[in-house]
């Protein structure tokens, strides 16, 4: 599977201040991949690197074919209708699918002469990525698209996203702070923690390849790679990556996505990179 | 295209989604809601309709596809095989009126719903370990 967004030791400095450290990774083309972290994590550099609005201090990014970004404010212009929002688009870019844009946007409900600054949030966030779309990018960048959207407008967005992935081949990355966004809509992950790459991979193997255990002080923690552990006094609970000790007293059960982000980003020192064997020594 | 099968996601369930779309599938076939030479909807029209990954329809297809009870055809989508019977609708009606009365006697006799299924579990296991002895 050839690789759509290829990340390779990525550092960028703003002064004297790394934004990114070391980071590498590799989306393969078709996958929409969810990119994860805290407030501060890199998120929107790491966006902003990948569609060429910022340049890498060391390090690379290759974007195969061309990229389209849709940023957090969804930058539009009030005073323009949403016509003129996509002769703007015609104007500016190489390509242009400006009959598809016209005829999802009516799909949508959206007046094409409605001035864009009387449009809900919803709608405009629509008539963003629907602009985004419309380049025809190969790799779609979304930063923070569901934010200060309602839960119905959180689903229709994300239903023209989906389906655009079902018809042709896109790629997709989309950062978000609520995971349960993301589970049914993503099948990668990518974890930033304080500028460093903690996770990336694909969702269900990284699922497959974790464990949620449960089990009083003392249960045997020899030989597991523990991501992240929670302790009482009598019981220990912990996100263990491959196998688990043998100590009969563990419960066991896969964990679900949120856990598995939440017990990475508490120990900031764990990583799972899956995907990068064999890319980096 | 008319869609035949509409599927719903219980996000709360803890089962995964593409075996919640599976699962509705077979359930279809059961009911005779789907029959042979029937089409799935495309993943776009499934993911236009739940938002979700089109990977996780086509894998819910793949799934169905192993069992033998789908098949894709490249270019045309995803069809229910031929030979798949579910039970004939005159079979199914006549089964379950008996079945509505059965339940109608059982309430008259003071079981709630809980007996009930419990009841239902119960003979459905004696019976496979009948056909089996």
């Amino acid at each position: 599977m050839s690789a759509a967004l290829e990340v390779t030791g990525l550092g960028v400095r703003y002064r004297r201040t790394w934004a990114l450290r070391d980071c590498s990774l590799s989306v393969p083309a078709g996958r929409v991949a969810a990119l994860v972290g805290p407030n501060g994590a890199g998120k929107t550099t790491l966006m902003h690197t990948a569609v060429g609005l910022l340049r890498a201090t060391e390090g690379s990014v290759r974007v195969a074919g061309e990229a389209a970004f849709v940023a957090q404010d969804k930058p539009l212009y009030d005073d323009f209708t949403v016509a003129e929002m996509l002769t703007f688009g015609l104007r500016t870019n190489r390509r242009w699918d400006g009959e598809a844009a016209a005829a999802r946007l009516a799909g949508l409900g959206i007046p094409l002469k409605r001035k864009v600054g009387g449009l809900s949030g919803g709608q405009q966030a629509q008539v963003a990525v629907t602009l985004a779309l419309a380049s025809r990018p190969d790799l779609l960048v979304l930063d923070e698209p569901l934010a200060n959207l309602d839960p119905l407008a959180r689903h229709d967005v994300m239903r023209t996203i989906m389906a655009e992935t079902a018809g042709r081949e896109l790629t997709v990355l989309l950062s978000s702070h609520v995971v349960s966004d993301l589970e049914e809509t993503c099948d990668w992950l990518i974890v930033l923690n304080g500028g460093r790459m903690q996770v990336s991979g694909d969702i269900e193997e990284l699922l497959d390849d974790h464990l949620v255990l449960t089990g009083p002080v003392g249960a045997s923690e020899a030989g597991m790679r523990v991501v992240s552990a929670g302790r009482t006094d009598r019981q220990v609970g912990l996100l263990v990556r491959g196998a688990p000790s043998p100590d009969p007293r563990w419960q066991a059960r896969r964990p679900g996505l949120e856990e598995l982000v939440m017990g990475y980003l508490r120990n900031p020192e764990s990583t799972a990179m899956p995907a990068l064997t064999g890319v980096r020594p | 295209m008319f869609c035949l099968i509409e599927f719903t996601l219980d996000r709360s369930s803890g089962v995964s989604t593409y075996l919640q779309l599976a699962h509705q599938v077979k359930q279809a076939l059961r009911l005779g809601t789907l029959r042979p030479g029937d089409q799935l909807p495309t993943a776009r029209e499934v993911v236009e309709s739940l938002a979700i990954n089109p990977n996780t329809v086509l894998k819910a297809y793949r799934e169905l596809e192993r069992e033998g009870l789908v098949e894709g055809r490249p270019g045309m989508g995803t069809f229910v095989r031929q030979g798949v019977a579910g039970p004939t609708l005159a079979d199914h009606t006549r089964v379950r009126r008996g079945l509505e009365a059965w339940v109608r006697d059982a309430r008259a006799a003071g079981l709630d719903q809980e007996d009930l299924r419990v009841l239902f579990a119960v003979v459905i296991a004696d019976l496979a370990k009948e056909d089996v002895a």
